[in-house]
């Protein structure tokens, strides 16, 4: 029977969730690296047992660990992130300049294909690629060296290259996204970029239009659906159909259009997942529901997703990569909280089910559907 | 020379070390030269310690020899000879920044 491995990155450490195919009992592996940070792991899909896990501390930087073995052991691989020539200076937040210095990895990548080959998204922003398995680390240079880059601004988290998405059709068109400098499209595998954020508006910066500048927090894409992009910014949920060219918000009747994660249904590339957040000064759900909203028709309009979740008292907020889905059918839906739970739900987001409840607090989740 | 490093509990994690290390260090022992020795046996520490490409000491990463604070010291100053001779170890901290 097929199953499934939940990959849960938490500020102390790394837990690896396993199931069945009925998804309705949980094995929790953990913690691999108790105490550091583990803001991503992701698995190989040309090798599910590989995967790969993002590892910081503010004592002690970046370490990039490596398992052949789906999460039992692990060993450390490359963590050498070099910028590419002189990295110059980006604006601060008070918006005098202030030099480019690597922090950590918020997101890691691998190639659909190649076991050997997966991005990295850093902060400070800038995009790196490893064919080694994670060895050795190179920077793609033309994405900082965008002639925009001293103009990017951190976020309230670090100005964090933190969502890649590769068009599965066209591996050399990429898609990445900065907070806050917005979304960016290479279609030469990363040698050159342009901003594609026509069409947000951000009234928290001088010019709600520009070209960049703006806060985005997530964006999703259906693998059969490549032109077609779904983006949870600081506000407003908006929608590409032309691969970024333009966007259009899709907020519909949402009780809040702030919130981090985005994703969509693995069998329906119209449904669509967010989970609002009352707003950029709460960072915790309206009138205390941790409530999912799903979109059957891409956007627009929007149905809250409760059972099975707390709706009353809860004061938990759900980070950019803590959202997944799996390819089983009924599709698995999962997020992780601040708070420490992970919910499963087996059904679509009908039902949900806390598989882990009292995990140190949730940055990301990823999910590995197994033959 | 033979050189022992007391390391702070994650990096023992992460380099898989139980207790003190034991290093041979070639010429004189200084910062440098013990953490040289120190990488080059135990790889996963590089970056850890001290910036990969500038060699400076991470921010929030302290040195003591004789219980004297070493952080800010010339990285090629020779340690005092107690370290030098393996009767004190070189102890490499995590700063004190909790709650």
């Amino acid at each position: 029977m097929s199953g499934v491995r939940v990959l849960v990155g938490t500020r102390k450490g790394a837990f690896v969730l396993k199931a069945d195919g009925r998804r309705d009992r949980w094995v929790v592996e953990g913690p691999h690296f108790p105490g550091w940070e583990i803001y991503h792991l992701a698995g190989s899909p040309a090798h599910p047992d590989r995967l790969w896990a993002s590892q910081s501390s503010s004592w002690f930087g970046q370490v990039i660990q490596r398992s052949e073995d789906g999460g039992r052991t692990w060993a450390p691989v490359g963590n050498e992130f070099a910028y590419a020539g002189v990295p110059g200076t980006h604006q601060w937040y008070d918006g005098t300049p202030h030099p480019w210095e690597f922090a950590r990895v918020w997101h890691l990548e691998p190639d659909r294909h190649d076991p050997d080959a997966l991005y990295a998204g850093v902060e400070d922003a800038a995009l790196f690629r490893s064919s080694d398995g994670g060895a050795t680390w190179q920077e793609l240079p033309g994405l900082r060296e965008h002639g925009s880059g001293p103009h990017w601004q951190p976020g309230a988290g670090g100005m964090c290259l933190h969502t890649i998405v590769v068009d599965p059709t066209n591996p050399a068109r990429l898609h990445i996204a900065i907070s806050s400098a917005g979304v960016f499209r290479s279609d030469d595998a990363g040698t050159t970029w342009q901003p594609k954020n026509r069409g947000l508006v951000s009234e928290q910066i001088p010019d709600p239009t520009a070209e960049v500048g703006h806060c985005v927090h997530r964006i999703a894409m259906h693998p059969e659906r490549p032109d077609v992009l779904f983006m949870q910014k600081h506000w407003d949920v908006m929608r590409s159909d032309d691969a970024g060219d333009t966007w259009h918000e899709v907020s519909g009747d949402l009780p809040s259009d702030f919130g981090f994660p985005i994703d969509v249904h693995a069998h329906e590339p119209e449904t669509i997942y967010v989970v609002p957040i009352t707003s950029d000064e709460h960072h915790f759900p309206p009138d205390g529901k941790l409530r999912v909203y799903r979109s059957r028709s891409g956007g627009g309009d929007w149905e809250p997703l409760t059972k099975g979740l707390p709706q009353q008292h809860c004061y938990v907020n759900v980070l950019r990569d803590a959202m997944a889905v799996d390819g089983l059918d009924p599709c698995g839906v999962y997020f992780g909280t601040t708070g420490g739970q992970v919910y499963a739900s087996p059904d679509g987001g009908d039902s949900w089910t806390a598989i882990a409840s009292h995990l140190p607090a949730v940055c990301s989740v990823e999910v590995q559907t197994l033959p | 020379m033979t050189v022992r490093v007391a390391l702070p509990p994650h990096l023992r994690q992460l380099a898989r070390i139980e207790g003190e290390v034991a290093l041979e260090v070639e010429g004189a022992v200084t910062q440098r030269s013990v953490l040289d020795a120190l990488e080059a046996r135990f790889p996963a520490l590089c970056g850890t310690i001290r910036d990969h490409g500038s060699k400076r000491r991470r921010a929030f990463v302290r040195f003591f020899a004789c219980r004297e604070d070493w952080s800010h010291e010339d990285p090629d100053a020779p340690l005092p000879e107690a370290v030098a001779n393996g009767s004190e170890p070189f102890t490499i901290l995590g700063a004190m920044a909790g709650g």
